[in-house]
């Protein structure tokens, strides 16, 4: 990374149906609060996707402004792919998500490719996934649990070689008991929208990653709270979280 | 939500002439003010201002006992084809369409291709309709039209072509797909600023409710009176100057520390963008009240892509059950602000010589009834 953390906000007129602005503002924030300058570049529909970015972020999208962000991520994918080996992260959203595998389903059913950065098939489910969701983390990941919101009619299976974010607690993620997708500098969650808001630890997971650094924590109480009160809020809808909840503070 | 049998709103519709009124933002505003021209042009109305804009309170409407006359309809745009297909009415007023409550409406695509199907099937009858948002015109564009351009404070949900998906491009002279023929149809009215634009008519718009919003709705509600009703705009927006409360929206109430309060609703982004940008330009003390009920749309993510940016240096308050979801939205505008989830507490809280307090659905109803 050189000097400046650059966070790509990558088409945010097509992949930004859901408040997914927010996990830029999250991102930049959080950097400078740590003395990192961070600037975000807007890559918007008609723009090319530049290499020289640290962190990607893919939001959510309606169907057909799915297929228009397909197209010019397929165009990029090699540069996507240069960015990454040179230590860049993704951080993809619903929609971007599912765009970061083999195929997806549009509208109709019908079957659509993907970058194909991840492998990972995306196919339509029988009804539409929405509400609360919390997710455990792999331990090897040492991130706390993670809360948000979904809204998506996708069932996403992963392919052999690769792990999920982690394990769905509350809600229902990629429709088989998981969410997401994790990997050096690929993460990929059903958690749409501003998840980062509520998940500040991963946030600092995707600083830390591009920085090749050990953040110091942020003492915030505000949003202590407000994770408190969330994951509190999913919990009445499972009792399977209460035993996870005493891992909250883990890592 | 009640089953209704066609076959009754069918009997009900046919004593009446019938429009209705749709849109994302600013239908029950513009029902009440076409319903006040109608009657100062000693027309008989009836009409659901109450905010009953499904099947059910639409019936309730017609269902009352009542003269022959026009009924004035605000339908949800989710139910317009349920309120369409038995009460055939003569005139459709279409407004503005944006992303509200993804959580239960599904995506704007989809309410724009049942409008769409719904012109489709009688192209002879006559709608009004903003030429300024691409959704509008995509669905009005197989009916008799008469467009009013009004100005798209929104555009983040039409960056691709109704028609045919690709994007679409936005100048001076309105949107253009860059692929098919799509594109702003000529206006036969428009909004400028404060005032009605009718040919060669220039007519300022004197409000009593405030906001640019409102101006929108009034010159949508002008041009149905000279469009449909031949009614002369002036006598119109003289008609609408009364008009200073709706079903409670823009009602001020005196607080305990003798403050005035004003109380408005916002439902969704469009509608948040615009009562920020009204915000920043007054002086008053804010409460920002956020429930996430069924009716608020359970999903929060939405503040993310509002400008609260716009309310740094006055006096916040977050506030209603989702209050920490603001706060830590108005923590990432740098708007400092302090939580108070009891929306009264939080105007005695807030600084200024007046309050606004800025309700979601479900806390705007529940306020109203406290202040009543």
């Amino acid at each position: 990374m050189e000097s400046t953390l650059r966070i790509a906000l990558i088409y945010p007129d097509l992949l930004g149906t859901y408040g997914d602005r927010g996990n830029a503002l999250v991102l930049a924030h959080r950097a400078r609060a740590r003395g990192i300058t961070a600037e975000v570049v807007e890559v918007d529909a008609r723009s090319s996707i530049p290499e020289s970015c640290d962190i990607y972020l893919l939001g959510g999208g309606e169907d057909a402004a799915q297929v228009a962000a397909a197209e010019g991520l397929r165009l990029a994918k090699s540069s996507i792919e240069r960015s990454l080996t040179a230590g860049s992260a993704i951080f993809a959203v619903c929609a971007g998500f599912q765009l970061l595998g083999n195929s997806y389903a549009a509208a109709d059913g019908s079957e659509l490719q993907g970058i194909s950065l991840v492998d990972m098939v995306t196919t339509a489910g029988s009804d539409r996934i929405i509400g609360e969701v919390v997710i455990e983390p792999s331990q090897a990941s040492g991130l706390p649990l993670l809360t948000g919101f979904e809204n998506h009619g996708g069932r996403t299976l992963l392919g052999p070689g690769e792990a999920p974010l982690g394990r769905v607690i509350a809600g229902r993620g990629n429709g088989n008991g998981v969410d997401g997708v994790l990997r050096d500098g690929v993460i990929g969650t059903y958690l749409h929208g501003p998840a980062l808001a509520r998940n500040p630890a991963l946030a600092d997971y995707l600083i830390a990653y591009v920085t090749k650094s050990v953040l110091e924590p942020l003492a915030d109480t505000l949003v202590d709270q407000y994770r408190k009160e969330r994951l509190a809020f999913a919990s009445l809808r499972g009792a399977k979280l209460k035993r996870a909840t005493r891992n909250l503070h883990r890592g | 939500m009640l089953a209704i049998d066609p076959g009754l709103l069918t009997k009900l519709g046919s004593q009446d002439r019938v429009i209705c009124v749709s849109a994302t933002n600013g239908k029950t505003t513009t029902t009440r003010l076409i319903a006040d021209i109608l009657r100062a042009a000693e027309i008989d109305v009836v009409t659901n201002h109450t905010g009953a804009n499904m099947a059910s309170g639409v019936t309730g409407a017609l269902a009352a006992p009542h003269a022959a006359s026009v009924a004035v309809l605000e339908v949800d745009e989710r139910w317009l084809t349920h309120v369409v297909d038995p009460l055939s009415p003569e005139l459709l007023v279409f407004g503005n369409l944006s992303r509200d409550q993804l959580d239960r409406s599904g995506e704007v695509h989809a309410i724009v291709n049942r409008w769409r199907a719904i012109t489709e099937a009688d192209p002879t009858r006559h709608v009004i309709a903003n030429s300024s948002d691409p959704h509008v015109v995509y669905a009005a564009l197989p009916a008799r039209v008469t467009w009013v351009a009004l100005g798209i404070p929104w555009i983040h949900d039409a960056t691709t072509c109704p028609q045919c998906s690709e994007l679409l491009t936005w100048s001076d002279d309105g949107f253009k797909c860059s692929s098919c023929t799509f594109c702003e149809p000529q206006a036969d009215y428009r909004l400028d600023g404060e005032h009605f634009i009718a040919g060669e008519r220039r007519i300022h718009l004197d409000l009593s409710i405030p906001g640019a919003w409102n101006l929108m709705n009034a010159a949508l509600a002008a041009t149905v009176a000279e469009a449909h009703f031949e009614i002369p705009a002036e006598d119109a927006i003289k008609a609408m100057n009364s008009v200073e409360v709706v079903s409670g929206r823009f009602s001020k109430h005196r607080l305990d520390d003798d403050r005035e309060a004003r109380v408005i609703l916002a439902k969704n982004p469009a509608g948040w963008t615009e009562v920020l940008n009204w915000l920043k330009g007054r002086d008053a003390g804010v409460v920002l009240a956020v429930n996430a009920h069924i009716a608020d749309g359970r999903d929060t993510s939405w503040l993310y892509d509002v400008n609260f940016e716009v309310l740094q240096g006055l006096s916040v308050v977050a506030s209603g059950e989702r209050a920490l979801d603001v706060a830590v939205r108005l923590r990432y505008a740098g708007v400092e602000c302090i939580v108070e989830p009891d929306p009264l507490k939080a105007a005695l809280a807030a600084g200024g010589k007046e309050v606004d307090i800025i309700a979601s659905y479900t806390q705007f109803t529940h306020l109203t009834k406290r202040f009543w």
